[in-house]
């Protein structure tokens, strides 16, 4: 058996169940699926989840159900967890979540911190791009803006700190890194993260279902495409 | 669908606010909804309205309207002077109106945020099955932008063609803001409490907090005794409403309506709802002070309350009874 995951009150209504206290794709991939069954099995006694790094923040509909009925529900959740793993032991969990390519135009002219970025790490602006496509990312939090996506983990090499100052003003679609975190940012607004790129791929529309490309669990790659296909695929600059 | 009043004024701050948005934390959206939701959902009934239904949140006050139809509204939560067509108008009451009406607000004298509901309720489209206004996400509100109504809006609602007596919530089951803008919160003790030592979960709950000018919908800012945790940080997390965020000055923040939906500060734990709107009520300078209660007085206080706005029953007005009242 493995150790009970601890389950801590948060609210009148909500309880928060804690899966680990760093970043892993495997915690990743167990708090989606913890999601899904608890979507299924809570039904309308579910009012709302978030899904973080470490942890699922679970609120529920305190006029249905409480807050014993609703830990014996996550424990059910958890439990399949488990049997889940010995069945399909075939599936790493690293397999988990669904793959989503996303396009970046990465230029000095699109990622005004492209070049101060390759110069801290010490290497080419080619190598820097080349590396940031390199991983698969893993979907570890939305939150901060409407379909803001915390990617991780960006390779050491390339990990920066946030500016000293942040900008007013990050375009929509900029690609960036904050230290061993990448995202897109998906609507203009405020932001200290380091710009490499944009991505021509709208990350949030409110009129589209879904309206993010991506949920928490997936996986992310990143495609380097150049100037003329972001322009052919919606990009402005 | 026609409209139903037009914007004259739009006063400091007036918001389309439903019950808020929910099912959505997933793509980082926050609930929006009500900073009073007891005040909102008397304004509702008195309107004969499901709980549901949109209203406008009046901040401060200032609100002018023009009527275009045959209709009833209400004003509840904040002392906000209300008059039609220049004659003063009880609040916690539904009014009849008609067609051509001035309905003028003026502004507050206790408590900061009014509810103004018509029946029916306000009709904008919804965003992401809410109307509910969020300026920081740009979402909502009656152009679906997140923002605020503007002279000049005309706002949706249906005709009411037969016209209920006028109705009001007994004086004793009002929820009136504090004469002395000051809110005690009930806490329920969560999250990173254990990382709080004995000795700074007293200070916290035995200390006044102030209010201070950095308030607003998304979480309430206190100025007071700093509390310690003994951790700095945390994996960011999932938010509940009224959680009790302490950062690293040690100067609590109590999220509200419009909280962030995940963050990395440790938490004391959260307010019960029930009183968050009394906190909301409450402006910079005003005072807040804790208590804890258990989960299980949570939940009853919250079963009984529903079954108190269930129940309770609205009186009907007579024409003199409406003319004395201006509480």
């Amino acid at each position: 058996m493995p150790p009970q995951l601890p389950i801590s009150i948060a609210g009148e209504n909500s309880l928060i169940v804690y899966f680990g206290d760093q970043l892993s794709a495997e915690i990743a991939a167990q708090i989606a699926q913890t999601a899904e069954h608890l979507r299924q099995s809570m039904a309308d006694r579910l009012i709302d989840l978030v899904p973080s790094y470490g942890s699922l923040l679970v609120i529920y509909q305190p006029l249905l159900t409480d807050h014993f009925r609703v830990r014996q529900l996550i424990r059910q959740a958890l439990q399949q967890l488990d049997k889940g793993k010995g069945e399909d032991s075939n599936k790493a969990p690293s397999q988990s979540g669904a793959l989503v390519s996303l396009p970046v135009y990465y230029s000095t002219e699109s990622g005004p911190d492209l070049q101060s970025l390759a110069d801290r790490a010490k290497l080419s602006i080619d190598e820097v791009i080349a590396i940031h496509q390199q991983i698969q990312y893993r979907v570890y939090a939305i939150g901060f803006a409407p379909g803001f996506a915390y990617l991780g983990e960006v390779d050491e090499r390339i990990a920066a700190p946030r500016l000293a100052t942040p900008r007013q003003k990050v375009p929509r679609g900029a690609v960036a890194i904050a230290d061993r975190q990448t995202a897109v940012y998906p609507a203009q607004s405020p932001g200290g993260w380091n710009l490499i790129g944009l991505c021509p791929q709208p990350m949030f529309d409110p009129s589209a279902e879904p309206s993010m490309p991506v949920q928490v669990g997936d996986r992310v790659t990143f495609r380097a495409i150049d100037r003329q296909e972001f322009i052919a695929l919606g990009g402005e600059l | 669908m026609r409209a139903g009043f037009s914007v004259i004024q739009p006063g400091i701050h007036s918001l389309l606010q439903d019950q808020g948005r929910y099912g959505r934390h997933n793509i980082g959206l926050t609930t929006g909804g009500p900073m009073d939701s007891q005040s909102f959902h008397w304004a509702n009934r008195l309107c004969q309205n499901s709980p549901q239904c949109a209203a406008i949140e009046v901040t401060i006050g200032g609100l002018v309207l023009e009527a275009k139809i045959n209709t009833s509204i209400a004003l509840t939560g904040a002392a906000i002077p209300l008059s039609i067509n220049k004659q003063p108008a009880a609040l916690w009451q539904s009014h009849r109106i008609k067609p051509g009406d001035r309905i003028e607000l003026g502004f507050a004298n206790a408590g900061c945020r009014g509810y103004l509901a018509v029946a029916g309720g306000f009709q904008a489209s919804p965003s992401f099955g809410s109307q509910s206004t969020v300026a920081r996400e740009g979402l909502g509100g009656l152009h679906q932008d997140g923002k605020p109504l503007q002279a000049g809006d005309q706002l949706p609602c249906a005709e009411s063609a037969d016209q209920p007596a006028n109705q009001r919530l007994a004086q004793a089951q009002r929820p009136n803001p504090s004469t002395d803008n000051s809110a005690h919160c009930r806490v329920i003790l969560g999250y990173q409490h254990q990382a709080f030592s004995s000795v700074q979960k007293q200070l916290f709950f035995s200390s006044t907090y102030q209010v201070t000018d950095s308030s607003d919908r998304m979480g309430y800012r206190l100025n007071g005794p700093a509390i310690k945790p003994a951790v700095d940080g945390i994996l960011s997390e999932g938010i509940c409403l009224g959680a009790i965020q302490v950062p690293a000055d040690g100067q609590p923040i109590v999220l509200l309506a419009d909280r962030q939906t995940i963050g990395g500060y440790p938490k004391i734990g959260s307010v019960l709802s029930l009183d968050l709107g009394k906190l909301a009520q409450v402006t910079p300078g005003g005072t807040v002070s804790f208590e804890t209660i258990s989960i299980e007085q949570a939940h009853n206080l919250l079963l009984l309350n529903q079954r108190q706005l269930d129940c309770t029953e609205l009186e009907f007005v007579t024409a003199e009874a409406s003319d004395n009242d201006q509480s």
